[in-house]
């Protein structure tokens, strides 16, 4: 109306300003525009104010001063002489390592649940739906706490593990040591030659890449059925045992001893870590259970029904026409899931695992004083995981995505 | 007439099914056994919930609620559940640190809650939608306390600024904006000179006050359900202007919408809630000091809103663009499409997601407790330090955690209710 006829004869007039729709959008973003810059400045110069008060300034000198406190569990060599820029380092490490067993703990649980509760089975469709209203209607950092409670109180102390007749013993042949302060693994050691068994196991993981390929390939062009599975696990075992033997068992154990009232040697897991680790992986497989299920649940049954006339079995149909559908309505919530487990790995404050938050944004910011700085460096950390992982998304969806019209 | 045998005559009364097909027999058989796969998976369940009851019934059962401490309990029965704990602090578990004379106030407070929730609810009652309007400022009186005209002001203040809209639109001018200015400088002016006089005019003539309660006093459920309905409330309308702007063809206001929520999705809340505690003094003018609980507030319902405003652009994506097309062609402005063609609609279908973002918010709550605000989880590390209940653990979980359950399970199924009675196609 207004904005297909424009009048020609009328004047403008400043109230046409707001009035007019050919004007409107223009005048508001221009008034928006001014309210945002001034709200900016008024907040840039209330800081640069309550800074002089202060007497401070702004500067990211202290990551280069000694940080003077203790990591007890930390992936790069660091010590309390090291700089608070490298305590910080070993923080974002430590973040990145809950995320990362946490995510993938979690997939492979929310995996299982998820199918189990499309299950036939009443029974175990009820139990699993329970799993999954239980994780999710509680929140996580009560299931840290709980979960921290778990493996401290309820594990035996070291000490319990000694003597002729010990209240505990370590599981599978003595190498796993669950106590309460934490859980001790045998730790690889790698002898003269073990990288070459390593490189010989990663050619033959791309061998079997290869000949996935290869079988795909085959399958198309003639419809013959290559063995993939048997000849794969062939490839990966054969030339690395091989290999491992004939250069004399480079690669070996270092089992976890009772020395004392503690353990030696040994990969040691504090109950900090697991904790949080375990907290969050079930509490994010409650959503990733939540989110299979949709996805799943979202391919239409007449796909079955077609592939069931096609005379396909019913595992066939899952791999081959199910799940290549719901993966593409599964993995994008799927990772901004991951996301959210990253973002809420910074909880590990409630069991004092020392995350980037912990060394930071905790007794970084409170030994230097430095609030503004560790908050920006925190916030600038977090922005840029969330945006990879969003750009992943996208990433995703572009290439995945069915492209209608 | 040819010689048969036999005709039967009558009809055969159908005989009822093998017994192994219906009834419990026959679910059973169906649904827990109907393969060697399924029968194992059954046997393992069973087996699983055995171990869980086992351990669980006879220890919450038998349960001690009255003795006076922990050692106490030990000494009674170690294996089975101390629940006095909860005997001895369930009031502040619920209430916090409130003063024990004024309990009335909160709990008051939450039934009032309910029944304003009522005329939103169910479209029945709607009549009584003013008292929804007045809930808000009756739960901060009652909750903080103080004079009442310390918040009725505010309702006298924006009444007055509606009145005079009206009055400027019906008197003076007929453009809604000229006159939505008026209004605005009368409320400029109104609060920052008259409203004092006012205020200190209603208290000598009409003293209604309550004892005042300090931000720092309040705490367990009291402080969740304050922080967390706050939030939801506040967070909807900021949302919805939101994912508005995110979807909006003005490129400036596009970009300061994209910038916020990206900016407030991307950092953990407990970021923000650490800048609400350290950082947010620095942002205001020198001097500047308000409440921690309010500061709280603020950057829980700027964090939901975000989470909101996508879930809403999300519902917004789903609706065919003959939808925008449709209502404009009929002549209607944006804020009327929007208001009576497109919001219905996308609302509708991101239901699941609006209360899922609820139900995360409420679960949110709980992290004020690593700012050392007090809310259950809060509580149960100041009782677990208390000598007396030292080295409780489950009861004090056990009990939070079922008191969320309740409110995150209840809002997930009334969503799933919704969802069922506004599903208008199929």
């Amino acid at each position: 109306m207004k904005a297909s006829s424009p009048p020609t004869d009328e004047k403008f007039k400043i109230g046409m300003l707001l009035s007019d729709t050919r004007y409107r959008g223009t005048s508001l973003q221009v008034i928006t525009f001014i309210i945002f810059v001034a709200v900016f400045f008024w907040l840039v110069d209330n800081t640069l104010k309550n800074l002089a008060l202060l007497g401070k300034d702004v500067s990211f000198n202290f990551l280069f001063l000694r940080a003077g406190y203790d990591i007890n569990q930390r992936l790069i060599p660091y010590s309390s002489d090291s700089t608070h820029g490298r305590a910080a380092v070993v923080g974002i490490l430590n973040t990145l390592l809950v995320a990362f067993v946490g995510c993938v703990i979690a997939t492979i649980l929310g995996l299982f649940v998820g199918i189990l509760r499309l299950s036939k089975n009443w029974l175990v469709a009820k139990l699993m739906s329970a799993y999954i209203e239980g994780f999710r209607n509680v929140p996580v950092l009560l299931w840290i706490v709980m979960v921290f409670a778990l493996l401290t109180e309820f594990t035996p102390a070291p000490k319990a593990f000694k003597g002729a007749d010990p209240q505990a013993t370590m599981l599978f042949f003595d190498s796993v040591a669950i106590t309460n302060r934490g859980t001790y693994f045998p730790a690889p050691i790698l002898n003269e030659g073990a990288y070459w068994v390593i490189f010989i196991f990663i050619l033959s993981v791309f061998a079997v890449i290869f000949l996935k390929r290869y079988a795909d390939k085959l399958k198309r062009e003639t419809g013959k059925d290559f063995p993939t599975f048997l000849v794969s696990i062939a490839i990966l075992i054969f030339p690395s045992t091989i290999l491992f033997f004939a250069l004399g068992s480079p690669i070996s154990l270092e089992y976890p001893y009772l020395k004392g009232f503690n353990f030696k040697d040994g990969i040691h897991l504090r109950n900090s870590f697991l904790a949080l680790t375990l907290a969050l992986a079930l509490y994010t497989s409650a959503f990733i259970a939540e989110i299979v299920r949709a996805g799943i649940m979202a391919i239409s049954k007449g796909q079955t029904e077609a592939a069931s006339s096609l005379g396909l079995r019913p595992n066939k149909i899952m791999n081959l026409i199910i799940l290549p559908q719901a993966l593409r309505i599964i993995v994008p919530p799927l990772i901004s899931n991951y996301l959210n487990l990253t973002k809420n790995s910074s909880l590990a404050i409630a069991v004092g695992y020392m995350d980037v938050r912990g060394t930071l944004g905790g007794i970084t910011l409170n030994q230097t004083g430095r609030e503004l700085e560790s908050m920006l460096l925190l916030m600038g950390f977090y922005l840029c995981v969330s945006l990879l992982i969003s750009s992943v998304i996208n990433y995703y969806n572009r290439s995945f995505q069915i492209v209608v019209r | 007439m040819s010689k048969i045998a036999f005709v039967q005559k009558n009809k055969i009364p159908p005989s009822p099914a093998p017994i192994s097909e219906v009834g419990f027999i026959g679910w059973v058989k169906q649904n827990l056994f109907s393969s060697w796969f399924n029968s194992l998976l059954t046997l393992i369940s069973i087996y699983f919930i055995f171990i869980i009851l086992r351990d669980f019934i006879p220890w919450a059962w038998g349960g001690h609620w009255n003795t006076k401490s922990l050692r106490e309990c030990l000494d009674l029965n170690p294996d089975v559940a101390c629940f006095s704990v909860l005997t001895a602090r369930w009031k502040q578990l619920l209430f916090g640190l409130y003063p024990a004379e004024e309990y009335w106030r909160p709990t008051v407070t939450f039934i009032f809650l309910i029944l304003s929730m009522i005329p939103i609810l169910f479209p029945k009652y709607f009549k009584f939608f003013w008292f929804s309007v007045i809930y808000p400022g009756l739960a901060i009186w009652l909750l903080w306390g103080g004079s009442i005209w310390g918040v009725g002001i505010v309702y006298i203040g924006l009444s007055l600024g509606i009145f005079t809209f009206i009055l400027l639109l019906k008197l003076v001018s007929k453009n809604t904006v000229l006159s939505g200015i008026g209004a605005l400088i009368f409320l400029i002016v109104f609060f920052m000179f008259l409203s004092n006089y006012l205020v200190n005019f209603l208290n000598i003539i009409l003293p209604i006050a309550l004892p005042p309660v300090e931000s720092l006093k309040m705490g367990g459920f009291t402080l969740s359900l304050i922080v967390g309905i706050t939030g939801i409330v506040a967070s909807f309308p900021i949302g919805i202007l939101l994912a508005l702007g995110r979807q909006s063809n003005l490129p400036i206001i596009k970009m300061i919408c994209v910038g916020f929520i990206e900016f407030i999705r991307g950092v953990p809340l407990i970021t923000l809630l650490f800048v609400a505690s350290v950082l947010l003094n620095y942002f205001l003018p020198p001097g500047t000091n308000f409440d921690i609980v309010l500061r709280v507030i603020i950057m829980v319902t700027f964090f939901s809103a975000a989470y909101m405003a996508e879930v809403i652009r999300g519902g917004l994506a789903g609706l065919p663009l003959g939808q925008h097309e449709a209502s404009a062609s009929l002549g209607l402005t944006y804020w009327q499409s929007q208001r009576l063609v497109i919001m219905p609609q996308a609302l509708k279908i991101s239901i699941p997601g609006i209360v899922n973002t609820f139900i995360g918010l409420f679960k949110d709550t709980t992290l004020v407790s690593i700012i050392s605000l007090r809310d259950p989880v809060g509580l149960a590390s100041t009782i677990r330090a208390d000598q007396t209940w030292n080295g409780i653990y489950w009861e004090l979980y056990v009990a939070i955690g079922l008191m969320f359950f309740i409110f995150c399970f209840g809002m997930s199924q009334y969503s799933q209710y919704l969802e069922r009675k506004l599903k208008t196609d199929k």
